[in-house]
């Protein structure tokens, strides 16, 4: 995705990241639930500059038939990203690394979601990135966690992600663009805050056996957060006030 | 590996009683990794190769060298790319084709795992800055299957690389000219060990074969470096972990990656 200036300071001496955030704080996160007409269940996100449109369908019939389970509904994860997402124009056809991160993600909301009571069924998440700016996956599968309950779809817990990482020999919460082409390691974490589980967890860059620690934990308590706004978001279109 | 049958499902619960008795299905303590046979250099042909068997899962690694055009971004980095595939002999489910989002993610894993603990001094590998790099291709085959492709393939690729030697090549003519000489070894500077984790019930244990595999809920691949550091990690399957349980994983990892690091290294001084 290119970073955009190499020689940026990720973290200055009064502890200050390159986008004036503590080594701690999360860029502004904005969720909505709902928004799509069409969709059972949708839901959008605004993440720092990052912005994810996702839908839900189902639960449906499979097709492929082949694909159907007897006994349980099966989920299906779609992450796209649109060719104006990134700074040089993305080929539209899902690439490998698009392919991974929709598993991925897949893998992350199943322990969420009641497929066994839709047995024969499927349930169908598509996200669409519409731009882009570093930490993707962890803001589509907390849009994705929205939509699904908006969907109505039977849910033990909603996942929150968010990712860690170490820039400048520093553990710090929520890595940008820049800190993840510059920084020393990028850890996306996934968590079920009720169930107290963690449901994606995936790293790159160097940690020792401590800092490694401190980033899963430091990424579990910034998924709390998420999780606030996450509820916000339904209890704003449902309880909340008219309109949506 | 995608169907399930009765059996399967027979199996499933056998292995989960046996697990509430600490036991494993093959004998194993949980953290005991299967018997791992490596053969060196099985591909003369190749700048480097490796035939790993991990138990019967079995997989051949081999790297081509050859110069390359760099990535626009990074003239002054050479490329390393691992893959890895599936043959059809490997198993009755398994399918030509366009690759699987399984396959792609045992690929990316592998491929991440070595990249990111920096095993490979790309920055060495320049040709001419900006014109052309040397490239390394590690490329994994499976051969037969019983779990834990991760493993294998890593290994695999490990031992190649360690073992593979590289031409030189010199910039005449606006193009890269090879040199006449011994090749010489790789700019190596860590070995990184990957270590999965599969989680049956609420039991963890270290490279799960095939049957295990098919009764894991949730599994975790952790890459370690020389160093003792942790360098890549990936979550997979259909359940979470605690944190308890990820710290306590990543643990596991350094303390078994270093047994299989030493075995490793012992491939690699077996061919010199």
């Amino acid at each position: 995705m290119g970073g955009r200036d190499a020689t940026m300071v990720l973290l200055d001496e009064n502890g200050i990241r390159c986008d004036g955030r503590k080594i701690d704080e999360p860029r502004k996160i904005m969720i909505r639930a709902g928004g799509l007409k069409n969709a059972d269940g949708s839901a959008y996100i605004e993440f720092g500059d990052n912005k994810i449109l996702v839908g839900v369908f189902g639960p449906r019939d499979v097709h492929p038939k082949h694909m159907s389970n007897t006994d349980t509904g099966i989920l299906r994860v779609r992450y796209h990203m649109e060719p104006f997402s990134v700074g040089e124009r993305k080929n539209p056809a899902p690439s490998r690394r698009e392919i991974e991160i929709s598993k991925v993600i897949k893998e992350a909301l199943e322990p969420a979601v009641m497929l066994e009571k839709f047995p024969r069924t499927a349930v169908d998440v598509f996200i669409e990135v519409l731009q882009a700016d570093g930490g993707t996956r962890c803001a589509a599968l907390s849009a994705a966690s929205v939509a699904l309950a908006d969907a109505g779809i039977p849910m033990r817990d909603m996942v929150a992600a968010i990712a860690s990482g170490k820039v400048a020999d520093t553990i710090i919460l929520d890595v940008n663009n820049e800190e993840d082409q510059a920084g020393q390691a990028d850890m996306p974490v996934g968590y079920m805050p009720n169930l107290k589980k963690i449901t994606l967890l995936q790293l790159d860059g160097v940690l020792t056996s401590e800092e490694y620690k401190k980033c899963v934990t430091v990424g579990v308590e910034g998924c709390k957060l998420v999780y606030e706004i996450q509820k916000q978001a339904l209890n704003d279109k449902y309880f909340g006030k008219k309109g949506d | 590996m995608a169907s399930k049958t009765v059996l399967d499902e027979l199996k499933r619960t056998q292995i989960l009683e046996l697990l509430e008795q600490g036991k494993r299905i093959d004998g194993r303590a949980f953290d005991e990794v299967r018997e791992l046979v490596i053969e060196a250099n099985a591909i003369p042909k190749a700048n480097g190769s490796a035939r790993v068997r991990l138990g019967d899962t079995e997989v051949i690694c081999g790297v081509k060298i050859q110069p390359d055009r760099p990535f626009p971004d990074t003239g002054d980095r050479g490329l390393f790319i691992c893959t890895a595939e599936l043959l059809p002999l490997s198993h009755p489910t398994v399918e030509t084709g366009p690759p699987q989002p399984h396959v792609i993610e045992l690929a990316r894993v592998v491929d991440r795992g070595i990249r990111e603990s920096h095993m490979i001094d790309v920055s060495e590998l320049v040709i001419k800055k900006d014109k052309s790099v040397i490239g390394v291709f590690a490329d994994n085959v499976v051969i037969d299957y019983d779990g834990n492709l991760f493993d294998a393939c890593s290994y695999a690729a490990t031992v190649a690389l360690l073992t593979s030697k590289t031409p030189t090549w010199n910039w005449v003519d606006e193009k890269p000219a090879l040199v006449e000489g011994d090749p010489t070894a790789l700019p190596v500077s860590t070995i990184p060990v990957s270590i999965t984790m599969a989680k049956i019930g609420n039991h963890i244990v270290v490279d799960p074969n095939g049957d295990e595999w098919a009764s894991m809920s949730a599994r975790v691949t952790i890459t370690t470096d020389s160093d003792g550091n942790i360098c890549a990690l990936q979550k997979g399957g259909s359940d979470g972990f605690t944190l308890d349980e990820m710290v306590q994983c990543g643990e596991t990892s350094i303390r078994v990656g270093k047994q299989i690091r030493e075995k490793l290294k012992a491939a690699q001084e077996g061919v010199q």
